[in-house]
């Protein structure tokens, strides 16, 4: 009976499978539920919760410091996204090219993404110092400016700075893979195109961006996850400040579950940024994904 | 090490017992200081403690504890945790009934758990009579409905740090002990290109320390006695308004200034007023840098001015040891307790902190550490002036969330910087307040 068993293939998947499902149930599905279970009680840190319903979210609804973080958390992501693709790609393309030292160049390219995010974010907060900032010490040596610039201290400054940091580190992820997908594409293709005379501008509009285009869709899709739930960056260079314009979900959730022991508003707070995950990444998959041309069809 | 046997046990024990009922403290130990509670057979303890500030607070920790375990045989083991860490650590270990026996928490901590903590009121009423009574900020801190819950370890002091030459020349002999003087005098500072700088930034202690002064010092307040929110008073908004003067003399960049900041500011000598704990002034004195030793010696201590309250309102940290419920051994953990808030423990231990940590009882002021570098001596008054945090309000989860959040610190750096008139900063602070204390 047992070795019968053990011998139909569909037992047997699933018990392979049955390892790597009780992992993701425990690491994974576990502390989500968990998460969105607490946004909907009053739980604090040391207190069990009671379940109160929508209250949590119906309180962030009209919290004007929740509603900052949602729009510094939008906007640091959608600037963020944006440059990081646009810096990422032309990047990737001059990477891509025929260059001296092209294996130590791009291993060079990838030193901001794999230096810990905690310090480079420290390197930053040196150079965005209101009193000892490397870059307004030059420029006032330079005569352009005649005082420090408050880089962390004026709110729009701040995301502006804080964006900046996160650019520098994001960039290297996306230029990297980008180069992986430029090189899948046969050159043959780019050959035929010189022949039929296509300037560099057409080869890289009609060849290189379509065929590029599922890569740019995972690459990007990961990019803005990264950039919508970071943390490490804000709490380091302003923990939010100033005046909470640089609060973006994730950093206030946790000032307001751990040290404020709001649990379950910071729960709260951490599963509305579920949604607009959730929406980057349909968006990714149905906008950029699925051409019918990528799935063997006619376009 | 000695071991106790169980025979031994039984009769100090028995001793304790009948000593006890004769009200007399009791010397269950042979010889050091004697113990108030027979510990338990095999006991074992676990200590959670904040990472130290100043490296002789942990050698004399560490010391006093293998005195301890020396005299009773009792194994300690000692866990640091970074400072803002121990919070939630403790919490979680209350809530899931396991962990340290002994934790150093901070602020209202023990009154967000009180019913998972044992209560030490025989312990208290023993050392506040013994030295010189506890200070009333340290029996609130300490107390819930007239039991205790937590001992007071110690005040992380707070004062204002200025350039004693820099206020010579800027036509002040002393600091000012009044609100209006301090503007005056900043003003003059910022004047003479050397000004003054406080935090407005996300800054856990500095920032809370000085806003919370700021507006009480003028009579505004978050909550009133019995929790409901009065932030938003015409006390606050002279307060803010007064905010925003001083702000007007300060340093740039302030908005964006974290703990660390207003040291680095002012051993740069780009401020010469700030407040602080000690360790600016440490700092300075223990550099090898000839510069740096002569800031020290201009560098002076006071407390910060009065307001129109007409009496001191300063917030500093506070540190309490809480004993868990959970614990096995309650009665080694409060021996333990006891042993170093003895004065053979307790004083050498401040001493080696150098003026960052204060007594929570009166006897203690007497420590030469607060006069033998008279530059040390504001930082001894921290018990006798603080408030609680919480102020003039119950403490428990919404004091440590209102102040988690920056209610505080956020309203004062609105109004102060102009981003918010004073009237809807306060306005603002009322209504995230309230969300907390709303029960």
């Amino acid at each position: 009976m047992l070795s019968r068993w053990l011998n139909n293939r569909n037992v047997l998947g699933l018990i392979f499978m049955l390892p790597a499902a009780a992992l993701l149930l425990t690491f994974l599905t576990y502390p989500l539920g968990l998460g969105v279970w607490l946004g909907f009680t009053d739980a604090k840190i040391g207190r069990a919760g009671h379940w109160i319903g929508l209250e949590n979210y119906q309180f962030l609804a009209t919290d004007p410091v929740a509603l900052l973080s949602l729009f510094n958390t939008v906007f640091y992501t959608v600037v963020a996204s944006v440059f990081k693709f646009a810096l990422g790609l032309w990047l990737a393309i001059l990477l891509n090219e025929k260059l001296p030292f092209k294996a130590v160049l791009r291993a060079v390219v990838l030193l901001p993404w794999i230096v810990p995010t905690a310090l480079s974010a420290l390197a930053f907060w040196w150079m965005y110092d209101a009193q000892f900032s490397v870059i307004s010490w030059v420029l006032v040596r330079l005569g352009l400016i005649h005082r420090y610039i408050d880089f962390l201290g004026d709110p729009w400054l701040a995301r502006g700075s804080t964006i900046v940091a996160n650019i520098w580190r994001g960039v290297p992820f996306v230029a990297i893979s980008l180069l992986a997908g430029l090189q899948t594409i046969s050159p043959s293709l780019y050959e035929a195109a010189a022949i039929d005379g296509a300037t560099a501008l057409q080869r890289f509009r009609y060849i290189t961006l379509p065929l590029l285009t599922p890569i740019i869709a995972v690459v990007m899709t990961f990019s803005v996850l990264f950039t919508f739930t970071d943390f490490q960056l804000i709490y380091v260079l302003t923990r939010g400040g100033p005046l909470n314009a640089t609060h973006l979900m994730a950093t206030l959730a946790y000032q307001r579950a751990i040290p404020g022991g709001s649990l379950g508003e910071g729960a709260a707070l951490s599963t509305a940024m579920v949604p607009f995950l959730l929406a980057a990444i349909l968006f990714s998959y149905f906008g950029l994904q699925r051409r019918g041309w990528q799935q063997g069809g006619d376009k | 090490m000695k071991k106790l046997t169980r025979r031994k046990f039984l009769m100090t024990s028995a001793g304790v017992a009948a000593a006890s009922a004769l009200g007399h403290p009791v010397h269950a130990a042979p010889a050091g200081t004697p113990l108030r509670y027979p510990p338990e057979t095999g006991a074992k303890l676990r200590v959670l403690r904040w990472k130290r500030f100043v490296q002789g607070d942990e050698d004399l920790w560490l010391a006093n504890t293998r005195k301890f375990t020396d005299q009773t045989g009792i194994e300690v083991r000692i866990d640091n945790e970074g400072w803002e860490d121990v919070r939630p650590k403790a919490a979680v270990a209350a809530n899931v009934g396991s962990g340290p026996d002994i934790i150093l928490g901070w602020f209202d901590d023990p009154h967000q758990y009180p019913d998972k903590l044992v209560d030490l009121t025989d312990l208290a009423d023993y050392l506040g009579s013994k030295y010189g009574g506890w200070y009333d900020v340290c029996r609130n801190y300490g107390t819930r409905q007239g039991r205790w819950i937590s001992i007071p370890l110690g005040i992380i002091g707070n004062a204002l740090v200025y350039r004693d030459s820099h206020l010579k020349a800027a036509g002040f002999e002393t600091m000012p002990r009044d609100t209006g003087g301090f503007l005056k005098l900043c003003q003059a500072l910022q004047a003479k290109g050397t000004p003054a700088g406080f935090a407005l930034g996300k800054a856990v202690g500095d920032a809370n320390n000085w806003a919370h002064w700021l507006v009480w010092s003028h009579g505004g307040k978050m909550v009133d006695d019995q929790g409901n929110v009065v932030i938003n008073s015409p006390e606050t908004w002279a307060a803010l308004e007064y905010a925003k003067q001083l702000y007007a003399t300060f340093i740039p960049g302030t908005l964006s200034w974290q703990d660390p900041s207003n040291n680095k500011a002012f051993l740069d000598g780009q401020i010469s007023l700030t407040a602080n704990g000690i360790s600016i002034y440490y700092a300075a004195k223990n550099s090898p840098e000839a510069a740096l030793q002569d800031m020290a010696r201009d560098i002076q201590h006071a407390r910060f001015p009065i307001g129109p309250v007409g009496k001191p309102t300063e917030l500093m940290q506070i540190t309490q040891m809480m004993l868990f419920k959970y614990s096995k051994y309650p009665n080694a953990a409060k021996s333990y307790i006891q042993f170093m808030m003895e004065a053979g423990q307790y004083n050498p231990w401040m001493e080696a902190a150098i003026g960052y940590v204060s007594q929570p009882l009166k006897a203690y002021e007497a420590n030469p550490v607060w006069t033998a570098d008279p530059k040390a001596t504001p930082y001894r008054d921290g018990g006798s002036i603080m408030l609680e945090h919480g102020y003039s309000g119950p403490l428990g989860y919404s004091s440590a969330a209102v102040m988690a959040d920056y209610v505080m610190v956020d309203m004062v750096a609105e109004a102060a910087t102009g981003a918010k008139t004073p009237k809807e900063a306060a306005q603002r602070a009322a209504q995230r307040a309230e969300r907390y204390y709303k029960v």
